[in-house]
């Protein structure tokens, strides 16, 4: 398994320095995130989201399923992200996933899935005996930095893009209706998470946001906010990296406020042209 | 089925605590002798044991560092801890995110440049669940690597907080923990800075401000126990030193005068650090 060389030293320096001075090497501001493009598949849920390099696919599929016996009025979502070597030549471990993996997934599932933003009881079909099932998929596919932000957002336009069978109960006889006879239905989505990584770096006050690959090497340590639209936190993940003050966290909770709602928009927008394009209705 | 009220019209928790109450703590040091540090933590009914094995010659020659020591965490968390008695395995993913999130924390703490090409190893047994796993896990960490001698850059204290409505509650209980927006501060005392937060519940941005600045202080209230104990050892093992030196003085076949000069000097701990 390659381990990635560490950052020469010229470039580290000149990479410091700049920040120092509030400058960024693609010419960002500290702040800024980068260019976001997003594509959506011939399918729906398939979203490809790209921020800067950084590519992530997403997919949502959906089954009927019979429902965990603990929670039987609710359906179930599963978020399956594998890190292969597609991503990054680095990303080669088989068998026990290295940390960052693991952090990345369980934020992914934090994010998405254990905040509730996916209405799981409206899933439910017959209670106790038939859900409906979501698995949703994503595929790392370049990475230039910031894998998790990409993820969470392509993961909820994924789910919000997705329309699934629609459904008729008749007393415990269930009839999935195909596309061409009912028009599919959305997921109840209650909010929408959107994740902001802060990176900060030693003796630098200032933290950067959206860090690339090159920048990710270099900081010292990390701040994973998710929130969403309406100035609520989600989740907040800092773990190990040099320490930082309350007031800094709080500092960058107030940032990620503002970078989020301007990412609702865009994504809401492009949400629109593309329903705009799809032909859904029957008639 | 009756819901237990999280906080009742008295302003007392389920457990009979006010809000800003810690649950009792309990810490031991030096639990297990064989390894090199070790100790044990308990925040009312969550009870973690830890021990550290380090620096010592690294087992796998391709992780080594030139420069630097590599810290190792592994958890293990014992099936009757929880309640149902559920047996996780080492690849769970909830304790690979916890021995992650411990190692990552302890990085930039423990003085890895004086041990290069070593490796400390930190080991975590859960005993018994009652929320506060997290927080149990580094108050534990942190003992067991002072215990081991291992140098660290200042203490890491831990603390969980929720928000019932508008009130704060620290260091909360299994149950609070399922229902409560929560989070999870790691905090160096005396520079008041945070090594990790951690949040996994929604939570408004204002409130969210209002717990964590309630977790930072009881992270300091933690420390003042933690250094209660570690000084209580090392006076213990002062006054052991101290009778060790008088005794091998008296039996010490030298001069007269070393003799007088061993049993003269008095080892004093010095309790203005």
């Amino acid at each position: 398994m390659p381990r990635e060389a560490d950052v020469n030293l010229s470039s580290k320096a000149f990479v410091t320095s700049a920040l120092a001075q509030g400058l960024r090497v693609d010419g960002r501001s500290p702040l800024e995130l980068r260019e976001l493009a997003i594509s959506f598949g011939r399918e729906l849920g398939n979203v490809t989201i790209r921020l800067g390099k950084t590519t992530v696919l997403a997919h949502t599929s959906i089954s009927l399923a019979a429902p965990s016996p603990e929670r039987p009025y609710e359906g179930t979502l599963a978020v399956h992200t594998e890190l292969s070597p597609m991503a990054s030549p680095f990303h080669d471990q088989i068998g026990r996933a290295s940390d960052e993996e693991v952090l990345l997934t369980r934020m992914v599932d934090k994010a998405i899935r254990r905040s509730g933003a996916v209405d799981r009881e409206a899933l439910c079909i017959v209670a106790g005996e038939k859900v409906w099932a979501l698995t949703l998929t994503l595929h790392f596919l370049t990475d230039d930095g910031n894998l998790l932000d990409a993820a969470v957002l392509a993961s909820i336009l994924s789910l919000k893009h997705f329309r699934r069978p629609d459904v008729t109960v008749v007393g415990s006889e269930v009839t999935v209706h195909t596309e061409d006879e009912r028009v599919p239905v959305p997921l109840a989505i209650h909010y929408t998470p959107i994740c902001i990584t802060f990176a900060f770096f030693e003796s630098i006050p200032q933290p950067i946001l959206d860090p690339t690959h090159l920048e990710t090497q270099l900081a010292t340590s990390f701040l994973n906010l998710a929130l969403t639209p309406q100035r609520e936190l989600l989740v907040v993940s800092k773990t190990g990296g040099s320490p930082l003050e309350g007031d800094e966290v709080m500092c960058c909770v107030g940032w990620a406020v503002e970078r989020v709602r301007e990412v609702n928009e865009r994504i809401e927008k492009a949400l629109k042209e593309d329903l705009q394009k799809r032909v859904l209705e029957v008639r | 089925m009756s819901r237990v009220e999280i906080l009742n019209d008295g302003g007392l928790r389920a457990d009979g605590r006010r809000p800003l109450e810690l649950r009792s703590l309990t810490l031991q040091l030096d639990t297990i002798p064989e390894a090199d540090g070790s100790a044990s933590v308990s925040h009312g009914l969550t009870s973690v044991s830890a021990a550290v094995y380090g620096p010592r010659e690294p087992k796998n020659r391709g992780t080594v560092h030139h420069d630097r020591a590599v810290i190792n965490v592994e958890v293990g968390v014992a099936a009757w801890s929880e309640a149902g008695g559920r047996r996780r395995g080492r690849g769970d993913r909830r304790i690979a995110e916890l021995a992650a999130s411990i190692k990552s924390t302890f990085e930039p703490v423990i003085m890895t440049h004086l041990y290069p090409r070593s490796q400390v190893d930190i080991y975590i047994q859960v005993l018994e669940q009652d929320g506060g796993l997290l927080q149990a896990s580094i108050n534990a960490t942190t003992l067991a690597l002072i215990s081991a001698g291992v140098p660290l850059l200042d203490y890491v204290c831990a603390c969980s907080s929720g928000c019932h409505n508008t009130t704060t509650l620290l260091d909360l209980n299994n149950l609070e923990e399922s229902d409560l927006p929560s989070c999870t501060v790691a905090v160096l005392p005396a520079s008041f800075k945070v090594t990790l937060v951690s949040m996994e519940t929604r939570l408004h941005v204002d409130r969210f401000e209002e717990i964590f600045r309630g977790a930072l202080r009881a992270g300091r209230v933690i420390r003042g126990e933690m250094e209660a104990v570690v000084k209580g050892r090392t006076r213990g093992l002062v006054q052991d030193m101290g009778r060790v030196r008088a005794a091998g003085g008296a039996g010490a076949v030298g001069t007269g005068e070393g003799a007088k000069a061993v049993a003269g000097e008095d080892v004093e701990m010095d309790d203005s650090l």
